[in-house]
């Protein structure tokens, strides 16, 4: 029999307004088991712990319960307080008399009797829990970052600086994603490859930090502190080592017609080509599906012209493995296709342009070296409307539910580019709300309004249609003046809505790292474990995570480093106990429990039982410690209940029930 | 109107369009994709209002029901599945509905008359429109 302690805490009036804890208390003392009952003011706080540190000792308790709040907020503090006063942290149960009782009722009679049923519960739990011991297990001291944008980059820098090992694995030819193919940035008007470009290269050049470009990751197994990941090095055709970055290969190349992912789209690029010129590494790929001579045969001008020899049509995909303790995810965003919205005629006319592609248009080393131009016929624009959330704030299935966050301030920094190169273009903004908060913000946004004379229109654009002349006929509505629009645009760019990048539903996959209905990785506590994914060892970096613009990027990239460096400075880690165990006697060997693991911890061995007396092989399941995170999904999966979770078996869910429902 | 019957009306007219008015982010592009927008006293966008306020009275009146082409351009592009095209349907269908109802007349038939017409619409309709 235990010996049980109960400790009932008021949280202030938090708890002790809406439930009698002195009535608690006194019916709680005659539970099978509980040798001690008491309330106090404040039981997380120092003098709360005393108490419950001196009743351990002087009760010589073997188990105790706490009613107070959410096990989320204060488990751990008690469990540590229990571990310093000699008991076993794993004897320690919290009954949760505030989220589920004072909080959500009103009447005192009614959540009094609830507060005693749950505490009850929690006594019924600990009379049947076992003291269970944190296993340990080693930590590599490398990390991974999937993604090369400034997310990743950032995040490698931070944690390469640290003095630890990093991988960045970038699935194009060069890390920079996203932030590479701006023109500015908002709120200071930087030159975004300006404060970009130095960070690529402090990447490349920190002895800490291994860049995997044109590669991706395949295959993931392990866990925290010891996974194992194979990388696919994609074929380059071009020798790293040999190739000295000249460029005359992309020159030479005659086949230029493949539209430039880099530009969006809006330029051509060779077959051979490296995205841009201050790539990193600045050595070129050849795009097998675009090149003459992996098509016909015949050409091989690139290798003719390599003075270094760096040529190769021969190279093969090459399989890299590393281990890692921890893994960083900043797999970055995409626009979406905008194929579902023919009313902004974006498909019939080159003169309705994504912001993305604009950011293009306006760089100097863009399609059209930096001049804003109609790219149907490259006339100077008179004219220019914005439409903001294409594509956001939809519920119906043509867009996302969410609001991209970036475009209010980009399309604010475009009107305000183009008022001040071009005075003489009318800029018109159409929005549903201007959401700029944020330092220096919406200061930002009154300066194009102000300073630059930038036409906000409070309404939606209902049509673009373009007109046989060439121009684009934009119906729109003012909703502050009640009054339809109908005006002339040379130019429509679509502040379009972002999403994950494609590829992260398979890293997740990977991973088991959970992802939401929109395709962002989830966050383990949306405010207080914002970087961490609630797979161990795996921490989120960037607009994987949720849309975000790049001061808050950078930031999450360094929170995000920070976590893994915390997770890498360890030696050892202590697992958690509460794991699944199969009883071998009762394992029939089905599988089913391996199926159902979300996190690849259950395997299969045969070896020798004995069963009663009986000798024989038996295929049973072996769960790794390390791996399984006691979600409990093999437990009720197990149809010959071989498999029980520790400290929360069968036996002790049951006897809760029992207890509230006694 | 009666304060109860505005309120039952709201709900008819809700159930009937299957619409939720609280969807609304009030963004305007049904306003902005009307064709017959200078033609309405009530814009698109200000229908969800009159039903979330229970003003039926001034939704039932308006022009804007009559002029409504059914062109279904807001049902198609409202990005928060509030569709305001709907809501001008099951007005016209309250309307409609109302018992006592007087909208056709004899004298107007013979006009209205067109030879293709069957005769079982003309009685349909005076069964409809005129009770």
């Amino acid at each position: 029999m235990q010996r049980i302690g109960v400790f009932v805490c008021h949280c202030g009036s938090n708890i002790a307004a809406t439930v009698d804890v002195k009535k608690v208390v006194e019916i709680v003392r005659n539970e099978p088991g509980v040798v001690h009952a008491e309330d106090y003011q404040y039981m997380c706080s120092e003098a709360g712990q005393a108490l419950i540190a001196k009743a351990i000792a002087e009760k010589n308790l073997s188990g105790i319960v706490v009613c107070s709040c959410s096990p989320r907020m204060h488990e751990a503090t008690f469990r540590k307080a229990a571990e310093r006063a000699g008991l076993n942290p794993y004897m320690v149960e919290i009954a949760n008399i505030r989220e589920h009782c004072s909080w959500i009722h009103k009447n005192v009679e009614e959540a009094t009797e609830k507060a005693v049923i749950l505490a009850r519960a929690a006594i019924a739990k600990v009379n049947l829990n076992a003291p269970l011991k944190a296993g340990e297990s080693r930590v590599t001291k490398r990390a991974l970052v999937i993604g090369g944008g400034i997310a990743g980059i950032q995040t490698a820098l931070d944690i390469a600086d640290a003095g630890y090992e990093v991988d960045i694995v970038e699935k194009t030819p060069s890390i920079g994603g996203r932030m590479s193919q701006l023109d500015k940035t908002f709120p200071t008007l930087d030159c975004s490859a300006c404060i970009l470009t130095p960070k690529m290269v402090e990447a490349a050049a920190h002895e800490k930090i291994t860049i995997y470009t044109y590669s991706e990751v395949e295959k993931v197994s392990g866990f925290v502190g010891d996974f194992t990941v194979d990388i696919r090095k994609k074929a380059r055709s071009v020798d790293m080592d040999k190739c000295t970055g000249c460029g005359v290969c992309q020159e030479k190349c005659p086949s230029k017609k493949t539209p430039s992912e880099f530009n969006r789209g809006l330029g051509n690029r060779s077959a051979i080509y490296t995205p841009f010129a201050q790539a990193i590494p600045n050595v070129p790929v050849i795009d097998r599906d675009a090149c003459i001579k992996f098509k016909t045969g015949k050409c091989g001008i690139c290798s003719k012209v390599c003075q270094a020899g760096a040529i190769d049509y021969e190279q093969k995909d090459e399989i890299v493995t590393e281990k890692y303790g921890a893994i960083v995810v900043a797999t970055g965003f995409d626009t979406i296709k905008l194929d579902k919205y023919d009313e902004y005629a974006y498909n019939q006319s080159k003169d309705v342009i994504t912001s993305l592609e604009l950011e293009r248009v306006m760089n100097a080393a863009g399609p059209t070296k930096g001049h804003l131009e109609r790219l149907s016929d490259g006339k100077h624009p008179k004219n220019i409307v914005f439409i903001q959330c294409v594509g956001s704030r939809c519920s119906d299935d043509r867009g996302k539910p969410y609001c991209s966050k970036i475009c209010c301030m980009y399309t604010a920094k475009h009107a305000m580019l183009i008022r001040d190169k071009y005075p003489d273009v009318n800029v018109t903004v159409f929005y549903i709300d201007v959401r700029t908060p944020g330092k220096n913000f919406d200061e930002f946004y009154r300066r194009a309004v102000e300073d630059y004379g930038v036409n906000y229109i409070k309404g939606q654009v209902g049509k673009v249609a373009p007109q046989p002349d060439g121009s684009l006929l934009v119906q729109g509505v003012d909703l502050l003046d009640n009054k339809q629009i109908l005006m002339e645009a040379d130019m429509v760019v679509l502040a379009t809505v972002i999403e994950p990048d494609p590829s992260v539903r398979k890293i997740a996959t990977m991973l088991t790292a959970s992802i939401d209905t929109n395709n962002f990785l989830t966050e383990s506590h949306a405010k207080l474990r914002p970087v961490e994914s609630p797979t161990a060892g795996v921490f989120l970096s960037g607009v994987c995570q949720g849309p975000k613009d790049i001061p808050e990027t950078v930031a999450q990239a360094g929170a995000a480093a920070v976590k893994a460096i915390g997770l890498l400075a360890k030696d050892k880690l202590l697992t958690n106990p509460c794991t699944a165990k199969p009883d071998e006697l009762l394992c029939n060997g089905c599988s089913a429990c391996a199926n159902v693991c979300p996190y690849g911890a259950i395997t299969y061995e045969t070896k020798l039982i004995n069963d009663h007396g009986i000798r024989e092989e038996r295929r049973v399941a072996q769960v790794n410690n390390a791996l399984c995170q006691g979600c409990g999904a093999c437990t009720v999966t197990c149809p010959s209940g071989a498999m029980d979770l520790q400290g929360f078996s069968n036996r002790q869910i049951i006897a809760e029930v029992d207890a509230i429902c006694r | 109107m009666s304060h109860d019957k505005t309120k039952k009306q709201a709900e008819l007219i809700r159930e009937i369009s299957g619409v939720n008015p609280y969807k609304c982010m009030k963004c305007g592009k049904c306003s902005a994709s009307c064709p017959s927008f200078n033609e309405m006293d009530i814009k698109p966008h200000q229908f969800v209002s009159y039903v979330l306020n229970d003003d039926l009275e001034a939704l039932v009146n308006s022009k804007s029901l009559w002029k409504c082409l059914s062109c279904f351009a807001c049902i198609e592009r409202c990005p928060r599945d509030v569709k305001p095209g709907k809501l001008v349907d099951a007005a016209r269908q309250l309307v409609v509905r109302e018992r006592g109802g007087d909208f056709l007349s004899a004298d107007e038939i013979p006009e209205k008359l067109d030879p293709e017409l069957p005769q079982q619409l003309l009685v349909s309709a005076f069964r409809r429109y005129r009770r």
